[in-house]
This record gives C-alpha cells, structure tokens and sequence, in this order.
C-alpha cells in the first residue's frame, strides 16, 4: 500500500452535501477490469453527457487540471461499499479527500488504498470551498503527521483516527499484521467452535483452516 | 462465552463484539473471527487479490457464493448481454476454483444474499456475518453482527476468515407504539433515516428495542435493519425473541432437534442486559408515523405522502443548494402535493423489500385492480418466487398488468440492464433514490410495497390509506 505523509497539491472545490459512491462510479462500469483504468469514470454523469460530451464540470475545468485534493460537503462516500469508488478517485489522481464527513465504509476503503480522508468541521470546509474557488488552483498543503491542513495564509486542523493515521502513515497492509497471528486465529476457531457449535453451517464438515 | 458476568452488565453488541476477538493491539483494533462470509459477482476485484498474493480460501466451508447483483429476471438461463454472463460466469469459476458453495443462476435456492441467507438458515443468532455489500446490515435482525465491506477487506476474510476492526460505538433507537394499519418496517425506516439524517448513526451499531420492534416479523425487523446503512450504521440489530427462533426453525443450514433447543438457550443470553449503557440513546413513537415517500436524492430527504415538497428558502447555504439541485434533478417544485406527483413506473424487489410477506402487502393493494403504469415485480428469491405462486399471487401481480420475474437485485442497482429510462420517475421498494441509481438520469422515489402498488393503480404518489379503505387489509 501507499504512504501518505504530507501532500501539496491542487484542491478543487466540490461544493455538494451527500457525494455517494454511486455518483463516485456508476454500477455499470463495474465490470470493467481495474487495470483498465478507473479514472475516466469518476463522477462520470456529472462529467459527461449520455454521448460522452463533457458538461464542463468542475473537475474537468483547465484551472483544476492535476488535482489531487477534493474539498467536499458533508458525507462523502456514502452508500454502496464498492471500493471501485475508491479506485476511481485514485485513478483520476485523487490523493486526498476534505469533507465534514465520510461513509464509514468508503472511508475504510479509502484507507486501505492510501487515499486519506481529511475530517474537518463544515465551517471549515466553507472556508476552504470558498478560498480554494478563488483563485482557482490554489495549491495547499495537507500534513498528515501533524494533522494540519495550510491553505495560503490559514491553517486548520484535521482528524482521523488514529489507527488509520499510522496505517496511511506507514503504508501497512492488514495481511502482513495478521499473519503474525495465525496461531492465535487456529487457537480461537477451535474454542469458538466448541463453545458455538450452531455457528457451523449444518452442512459443513470443517477441516483445518487454510490460512 | 456468551453469558453476562454479575456486575458488568454489557448489550448486545457488546457479546456479539467480545465473542469475535480473537486479539486487540494496544491501538485498540481488533481481529475478529468471521462465521459466515457471502461474496457475489462483485467481488471479483477480492479474488484477483487472492490470485496476485498467489493465496487460497481459508474457510471455504464458511463462505457462500450468491448470484445476484447481475443476474437477469427475464429468460433465463440465456443472458444476453455479454459484459453481464462475463460477471456471472466468473463467480462461478471463482467460487468453483476455491470449492465454495455456489448459490448460481441454475440453483433452484438462488435469490439475493440478504435473502437467502436468513432462508437458508445460514443466518442465524450470534455470528459475526459479512459482504462486500453494504446492505449486510439486513442480517442483523436475528441479532448477529453483520456489516458490509470493501473488496480489499472481502480479500483479506478469503483469505484469513478474520477482520481488523475498531468497535463502534453502540446507539439504541427504541421506538415504542405500534405501526398503524398499512403503514410498515419501511415507512419506519424511512423515519428513522430522515429523522436522525443519512450519517446520523455513523460509527454505531445500532440496536433496535421497544414495543414497535417486537411486534415486527423477521422480514419486518430485515426491512429495518436493511436500511440502517442509508442512516450511516455501521450495522443494526435486533435482539433475537421467539419470533426469531420461529423463523430459524427448520431452516436447511441450521441446527436442527435438540442442538437447536441448546442454541435457541445460548441465544435468548445475548439480550442486552439491564442497566447497560450506550453510547447514545434515541426515542421514537410509531403511533403517528404515516406512510412515507422520498422526493429528493438521498434516503434522508423522505416526508410522509401527506406532506408537500420541501422550499429551499430559509435553510443554510450548503442545504439550500443542496435541495435547489435534488429539485432540478427530480424535476419537481417547492411546495407541491406529494400526492400530485406523477409517476411512470414501479418496481418492487430488492433485498429491503422482497420477502413473501412484501409480496403479500402488494398484492392486496392490487388486488382485482389494474396498474396503470409499467412495473416489475422481482421476489427476493426464488424460493419467494414458487411461495408467492403458491399463494396465486402472481396472478394478482400478472393481472393488474405488472410483469412478475425471477429473483435478483434487478432495477435495485441495474447492473442486469432493469433500468429505467433517462427522465422516468419509478415508484420503488428499494433503498437508494440516489441520482442515476436505477439508470441514467432515472428519478426514484423509495416507499413500501402497499404504496408502490397504490401508486401503480393511480399513476401517481398515493396515500395508499386512502384507497378503497375495506379492500385494503
């Protein structure tokens, strides 16, 4: 997974409440394979016509050309739990997402891409949509060590929990941690089977776990 | 294990959460043991994980397959579009080569997974249950733990049957009274979603108690816990009673005889003990709530059908430019009659609002009446499907002039192609009104299965209370 320390970079100012990850990416482009490229259908009915002409929207603008940061209203990435809403912002470019606040889900999927979800209060996002707009392309800076967000003169803090803090910070993927328990993991699914039988299906004859 | 210890009176929750940790680091996430896994179509981006990381299933005897999100309600088994039996048929290879069981196309249990897996028993008390679905939360209503994930954690379960989690913070929505008649679990939820807001629950588990609560059925308490996601839950839940151990009884997967007797013991422990505190507590009378309809964009934006269209006027600026577009976007006005809202189609399905008994409620609306819309109706499953034509309630659905299909998500999320068109405004069972949903430029309005079929026979929003009142039961 990637690191997330510090990032400056262009902020675009998506000033709507309730983003889902059916806007993110439709169902229909699900499909597709990941190596294709998920970029090109980020927000794709806000982007496009039904004849793919773009409706100039925001993001598509030459002054936000290589954003990498979405400032946003509040709950962002709610709904579905398709990560692929995930992997689109990545593709477009999308290192880091400002909002009031996120889907719990999309928030973790975020995390276990490298992308960060920035949680600020709404009277700090105003502030931001507002500065950000103009001029437009601002460039600001999101510290994550610190949990500092600079934009021109102002500085505002930001939170994330703490586990996902250090996780984006050192780039960790939850596989490598849980191996170092697979001991433990046999040990529990022994007991938990003997103590919980009707947790088996009835059917099942449950050999040893192939981890 | 699941037991309350003397002095330490703990929730639901909190058995379900201590019965799963296998560790807790210092940071305070812990690994939790996962009884049942469910993958569909979707999760082939989690299966090219495995296969990149050159790793196999680690419990395929606790992992189920389920063809649903894209498979088609009308002519089966041919599907036609190409792009759509790629994704079928690749759940089949997937689970065949990992040696899950496949609920398929073919399977005569086939329906959608937070239908069938309480149908066949796989649901059951206690378990910590998920998905790479979000709407997972359904199977909380036999009281499980039961969430939705991402592909990158349905990867990490294949591969370890274990999750990293932080514990949510626990919420208890007690909503005493009863229903009225004619108004149901979904107009509740409808309720509960626009009164606490779309991230009113985020980062809680929610347990639902009260007089309202026990009076629903299992596919009542489903609805609920269904639609708990689109208030932000992290997962819903439900203490189990004699109504869940009713439901149970029998089912294919379950413990049968006497193993059941003992589970249904170990079970009626994982209640929420006295004096057991939340995080936050909120209160709900049912008596008053009415039939419900949403006429914006996101769950939340739900008012009850005698109501009229929400002004952008005297609200803040992110609001107000936020309704001005839901407006634009479903081509409706400030201040109109829900009830003058006309509407093109219907559909009823989903995994909200499938089950027999949402089959029931629709077909005695329309009974001996004719749709004067287009509609699908889509069972949650196809053991749904054979009851309801046990029933003859595909003949009610058939003639009122609505088409009655096979078992899938369907016009939920329109990734089999049941869409509907750019500009048409569909009365729908299902849980997301969100822009572009059920097709492109496609306007949704979610409300219960007695009012999407009132409205079938109007052509319009309805307060299906107010159709002829004696036929309505």
């Amino acid at each position: 997974m990637d690191k997330f320390t510090k990032l400056t970079a262009k902020a675009c100012p998506l000033a709507l409440e309730n983003i889902d990850t059916d806007q993110l990416i439709s169902a229909r482009f699900m499909s597709r394979p990941r190596s294709a490229g998920y970029g090109g259908y980020l927000l794709h009915d806000l982007r496009f016509e039904t004849d793919g002409t773009s409706r100039g929207f925001i993001l598509d603008q030459p002054g936000y050309a290589d954003t990498k940061i979405l400032v946003t209203r509040r709950n962002f990435g709610t709904g579905s739990s398709r990560e692929a809403a995930v992997y689109a912002l990545w593709d477009f470019g999308i290192r880091c997402v400002i909002a009031p606040s996120f889907g719990d889900i999309f928030a973790s999927n975020a995390v276990k891409n490298g992308l960060l979800p920035a949680q600020v209060s709404e009277e700090t996002v105003e502030k931001f949509l507002l500065e950000i707009a103009n001029p437009v392309g601002i460039v600001i800076t999101v510290d994550l060590e610190n949990l500092i967000i600079q934009s021109g003169g102002s500085t505002a803090h930001f939170n994330i929990d703490p586990v996902r803090r250090l996780q984006l910070l050192n780039g960790w993927d939850d596989l490598d941690l849980t191996l170092q328990h697979v001991d433990a993991i046999k040990l529990f699914r022994a007991n938990h089977h003997k103590k919980c039988p009707w947790a088996v299906p009835s059917h099942a004859g449950i050999g040893d776990v192939k981890i | 294990m699941i037991k309350a210890k003397s002095n330490n009176p703990r929730t639901l929750f909190d058995k379900l959460w201590e019965s799963h940790v296998i560790t807790t680091r210092e940071d305070g996430e812990a690994l939790l043991w996962v009884d049942r896994h469910f993958v569909h179509e979707g999760s082939h981006h989690a299966f090219r994980k495995l296969d990149e990381k050159q790793r196999g299933v680690a419990e395929p005897e606790l992992t189920f397959g389920i063809a649903d999100h894209y498979v088609p309600t009308r002519g089966r088994p041919v599907i036609t579009n190409p792009e759509v039996a790629g994704m079928v048929e690749r759940l089949k290879d997937n689970t065949s080569r990992h040696n899950i069981r496949l609920f398929g196309l073919d399977d005569p249990d086939q329906g959608i997974v937070h239908v069938i897996g309480p149908e066949q028993g796989l649901t059951v008390p206690g378990l910590m249950i998920v998905c790479g679905d979000s709407h997972t939360s359904t199977h909380g209503a036999f009281g499980a733990f039961a969430f939705g994930i991402g592909a990158s954690e349905v990867a990490h379960v294949l591969m370890t049957q274990t999750l990293w989690q932080k514990k949510p913070r626990r919420m208890r929505i007690i909503i005493d009274g009863l229903l009225s008649q004619h108004v149901s679990a979904k107009d509740l939820a409808l309720h509960v979603i626009t009164t606490i807001g779309t991230d009113g629950a985020r980062g809680h588990a929610v347990e639902y108690s009260g007089t309202a609560i026990s009076a629903l059925s299992m596919e009542g308490r489903m609805t609920l816990c269904n639609m708990s996601i689109e208030a932000g839950a992290r997962c819903a839940m439900v203490g189990p009673d004699d109504v869940t151990f009713a439901y149970i009884k029998g089912r294919p997967y379950a413990c049968k005889g006497a193993n059941l007797e003992a589970a249904i013991m170990e079970w009626r422990e994982l209640a929420t003990d006295i004096g057991a505190s939340f995080d936050q507590e909120i209160i709900m009378n049912a008596d008053t709530i009415a039939p419900t309809v949403t006429w914006g964009v996101s769950p939340e934006d739900a008012l009850p059908i005698t109501a009229t269209i929400p002004s952008p006027l005297g609200l803040s600026e992110a609001r107000s430019a936020y309704v001005v577009e839901a407006l634009r976007y479903m081509d409706l006005h400030a201040d109109q009659q829900l009830t003058d809202v006309k509407i093109d189609r219907i559909f009823i399905g989903s995994c909200t609002n499938a089950r027999i008994e949402d089959l029931r409620a629709a077909a005695a609306v329309l009974k001996g009446r004719k749709a004067i819309v287009p509609g699908l109706v889509s069972p949650g499953s196809s053991a749904v499907k054979r009851m309801a034509e046990a029933e003859g309630l595909d003949r009610i659905f058939i003639e009122a002039g609505l088409i009655f299909a096979d078992s899938g998500c369907s016009m939920c999320v329109g990734m089999n192609g049941d869409l509907a068109a750019s500009g048409e405004r569909c009365a729908s069972t299902t849980n997301r009104n969100f822009r572009g949903r059920q097709g492109i430029g496609s306007r949704t309005h979610l409300m219960s299965p007695a009012m999407a079929a009132a409205a079938a026979i109007t052509g319009r929003l309805t307060d299906v209370r107010t159709l002829d009142e004696s036929r309505v039961r």
